[in-house]
């Protein structure tokens, strides 16, 4: 329908002005469907019903653009168009697509409305809806991350699978004769009344010509044939025979290696350098000065590396101040004060006031380090009038205007095709390499150029997680918690992010205070969070799970202090305290799992539970831990989880096993420091995380009892990280306040 | 220099030094085995070496000369999957999946030579694989039910 489509369209803007002016022209745009990209090289007989779907006479294409970085979220994606197209995964292609507007996320603005996402009515709903909308009429861009992508597709892309099928119905209805209520879908065919069959692939040429659907019940979840069923990972074979192609495996002919060497004094300049001896290397055709530093180009990745690695360099020194211990003073001077207020975040009763024994804790999270697996990576082609770029990136639009500013070229002229990303945690939010790449194959316009980091470059330019302090008073009495008081201090991420693309934040960091001021004590009378902001520390960037991982610590761990000072049960306190009905369960579900209430641990032995609310999920985390005398030694872990709505259990539970790993391995020891300006942390020798051996086994269980549907790439990290925290204190009395824990104890 | 690859031989023009990892990846353009960290902090490289998992980041190219070398390409195909793979993709094991051709390569030597390892001895010889996505009790899942059909083969 790619031309029939687009000549109706038109046709009916030139009537809508004709008759009535711009408000009907208005309201035309304010209920258009989005442009369709597949129009655009759309092979006659091929029929694209909206953004999602595409069907011709050989193949059932579906479009799934939410980068896949492991989570599982292309196999998502496809799922739910699958369900309501009555087409099976294993009969369609799934692609990442084209950067589009039509593919803006509509999933992120619940969470910038201002309103904790455990609340939920008719109002606030309106109020999310008006910031989405808002958001995508302002800033209509595709991105993944904040873990918005079940959010932001679970209605739309069902919805894309149950229009594409009422349109091959009528085009069925059109062939066979039978109407179109006489006619039923299943695994990729419409099934006329006589049992005989009409493929979709069959039916596309006339489909093409038919005005697709536009509205269609979608149906019950006790309909669903794939969706909240285990129905394995489209990526899971391939990535199990070395055969699928990630970024960094991506071979175009022609194509030349590239790595590069720029100032690990992140942001500042090179004052000189000197690449005589790589120039004399074998296979190295060329090296030249990039910004703040130097690439390389060889025939072989190996090669290039091997020659940066001769180059020397003197380097301009960085604003940010040259020694961590510098970085800790910098917000240990900044929290508390007024000038540096980021957000009085909450305040429930007075804190200040309110009678009780004291408890007092200071709380440090680190610099951490992303390093996905797979190092930073892009191929890029430019010419004078086309670039082509191949990597994976979790904002697709900027990535091709960014590269457009470069290379010169006019961004429609720029073509990203996105590939699957072998891990990012944060890091692919990032544009760094993306310019480089750019650079390096304006330079050598013609040539496809492949650009590999090393993984020491990978570590010293990271943009690592920010660091944040926490000062808290718990107050208790009669064995009660009355009052909790948390100061949150940290290096602003959202300004230190926004700042590389060109944009000021224009209003309080919410990462600050996210996972602490909407922890939800409902059921406590006395409850601030204020968060302080510095803004000229190191750069820093989204890490899973953003503030919550550090301020779930901070709140949890002082929450933790204060209902042991109270001599309460750390579990039935946070249970009486927390007062939203789907965290409630939450608690009750991991302690009836671990079976908390009655359990005797043995003599060195200890339990912690940790809660913590991100994204929308509240998740319950309990540690236990044995203090042998090899150290502390992870017994086992039990995690529960309130999604909303369930779409794969297995994955599911790999997510809340992963996030609870990453989040347990990096609070034991994981952080990078700063030293001379440089970070100190070069490769995983140094920067390790969990390995399998200190892997404990993790039980999960997924509830659906919150309003709406969220996503679990996130959420299983931040109470990871303090539940571990509480049970070694349960364990041999020591209060750890700080990340990562290895500095204060050692592990097994 | 000549490399027996998956049964091929190959001959190929590089420093003796090129690390295997790189003449695979870049000289014969055989991309499932992965680069992770360069220094065998990883596994993400870990290929077969006259059927002894090596990390393929520290086997110098002449060193490999005249070996009998195995990568993930070799081990199985999606058709005809090996043991562990057939485990793994049942286990639904992989996350971001760039790990898991050294953790497969890895787990199918431990298997060859051990077809009932214990939780410690999987974790002993799998320690050396890091999994960035957390993965690990998949991985130990998935290799005590490669080690069950091949003792069932």
């Amino acid at each position: 329908m790619g031309r029939l489509r687009t000549i109706t369209r038109r046709s009916f803007l030139v009537g809508s002005v004709a008759i009535g002016g711009a408000v009907a022209f208005g309201t035309y745009r304010a209920f258009a469907p989005s442009e369709n990209p597949n129009e655009e090289n759309l092979a006659s007989g091929s029929a694209t019903f909206n953004p999602w779907v595409v069907i011709d006479s050989d193949k059932i294409t579906l479009i799934a653009t939410h980068a896949d970085k492991g989570q599982g979220v292309q196999s998502a994606q496809a799922a739910l168009i699958a369900e309501e197209l009555d087409v099976e995964l294993d009969q369609v292609e799934i692609s990442f697509g084209v950067p589009s507007a039509a593919y803006a996320n509509g999933g992120m603005g619940d969470a910038m409305a201002g309103i904790p996402l455990y609340e939920y009515n008719a109002s606030v709903e309106r109020t999310r809806g008006f910031v989405n909308g808002a958001l995508r009429a302002v800033l209509p861009m595709m991105a993944t991350g904040g873990s918005s992508a079940m959010p932001d597709v679970f209605d739309k892309l069902r919805n894309a699978g149950a229009t594409a099928r009422e349109t091959l119905k009528l085009a069925a209805s059109q062939v066979s004769g039978v109407p179109v209520d006489q006619l039923k879908t299943a695994k990729g065919a419409v099934i006329l009344p006589d049992g005989s069959e009409l493929s979709y692939t069959s039916l596309a040429g006339t489909a093409a010509e038919i005005e697709p659907v536009r509205f269609v019940q979608l149906r019950q979840p006790s309909e669903w044939r794939i969706l909240g069923k285990s129905h394995g990972r489209t990526d899971m074979l391939p990535k199990c025979t070395g055969t699928l192609e990630y970024g960094i495996d991506f071979e175009i002919e022609n194509m030349v290696h590239a790595t590069v060497k720029t100032n690990p004094n992140k942001g500042a300049a090179m004052k000189s350098f000197d690449a005589a001896e790589a120039r004399q290397m074998r296979g190295i055709q060329d090296v030249f000065e990039i910004t703040n530093g130097v690439a390389v180009i060889a025939n072989n990745t190996w090669r290039a590396i091997k020659a940066a690695n001769t180059i020397s360099f003197e380097w301009e020194k960085p604003s940010y101040p040259l020694e961590q211990a510098e970085h800790w003073k910098v917000l240990e001077e900044a929290i508390g004060k007024e000038e540096h207020l980021n957000a009085e975040a909450r305040e429930v009763g007075d804190v200040e006031t309110a009678e009780g024994t004291e408890v007092k804790g200071d709380y440090r999270s680190p610099y951490v380090a992303h390093a996905p697996l797979e190092p930073l990576t892009a191929t890029i082609l430019v010419t004078d009038d086309r670039v082509d770029i191949w990597t994976g990136h979790q904002v697709q639009q900027m990535v091709e205007t960014v590269v457009a500013e470069i290379s010169g070229v006019d961004a429609e002229n720029v073509h990203l095709h996105n590939m699957f990303i072998g891990g990012s945690f944060g890091h692919r939010l990032e544009f760094d390499y993306i310019r480089q790449a750019a650079e390096i194959a304006t330079k050598l316009k013609g040539t496809p150029v492949k650009l590999t980091y090393s993984r020491e470059e990978d570590f010293a330019q990271d943009f690592p997680r920010h660091i944040t302090i926490g000062r808290g008073i718990g107050k208790h009495k009669d064995g009660k918690v009355v009052s909790m008081n948390v100061d949150i201090c940290g290096a602003s991420v959202m300004a230190s992010q926004m700042g590389r693309m060109g944009m000021n934040l224009p209003m309080p960091d919410t990462q600050l205070h996210e996972g602490a001021w909407d922890y939800p004590m409902l059921n406590l009378n006395n409850n601030r969070v204020r968060s302080f902001r510095v803004n000229n520390l190191a750069p820093t960037s989204s890490w899973r799970s953003v503030g919550a991982a550090p301020n779930v610590f901070i709140y949890d761990t002082m929450l933790d202090e204060t209902i042991h000072a109270a001599g309460a049960d750390p579990m039935l306190e946070r249970i009486r305290l927390m007062g939203h009905g789907q965290s409630v369960k939450v608690l009750e579900t991991a302690a009836e799992m671990c079976s908390w209430n009655g359990h005797k641990v043995g003599p060195n032995t200890g339990r912690g539970v940790a809660y913590g609310f991100s994204f929308g999920v509240p998740v319950a985390t309990v540690v236990q831990v044995t203090n042998t005398p090899a150290g502390i030694k992870l017994d086992e872990v039990w995690v529960a989880a309130d999604v909303g709505v369930v779409i794969d259990p297995n994955n599911l539970d790999n997510l809340a096993t992963g996030g609870t790993v990453f989040g347990l391995g990096h609070a034991i020891n994981c952080e990078i420091t700063y030293a001379d300006g440089v970070a100190q942390q070069e490769n995983y020798y140094d920067h390790e995380a969990m390995r399998i051996w200190q892997c404990p086994p993790i039980h999960f269980k997924a509830l659906e009892n919150m309003e709406k549907v969220r996503g679990f790439g996130e959420p299983p990290v931040p109470p990871a990280a303090p539940a571990l925290g509480n049970a070694i204190f349960a364990a041999t009395g020591q209060r750890l306040r700080e990340m990562p824990f290895n500095k204060f104890v050692d592990f097994v | 220099m000549q490399l027996t690859i998956n049964g091929t031989s190959h001959e190929v023009d590089v420093e003796d030094d090129m690390p295997l990892l790189w003449v695979l990846r870049d000289e014969l353009g055989l991309t499932g085995t992965k680069y992770g960290c360069g220094v065998a902090q990883c596994g993400a490289c870990t290929v077969h070496m006259d059927g002894v998992a090596v990390r393929s980041c520290q086997v110098a190219a002449a060193s490999a000369d005249g070996a009998d070398i195995t990568t993930i390409e070799g081990l199985g195909t999606p058709a005809s999957l090996h043991a562990v793979q057939e485990a793994w993709v049942e286990n639904q094991v992989a996350q971001c999946g760039y790990c898991q051709s050294g953790q497969i390569m890895q787990a199918a030597a431990l298997l060859d030579m051990n077809d009932a390892p214990s939780d410690e001895e999987i974790d002993i010889v799998m320690g050396g694989n890091l999994c960035r996505c957390g993965t690990y009790p998949r991985i130990r899942a998935a290799v005590h039910s490669a080690a069950a059909k091949i003792r069932e083969a």
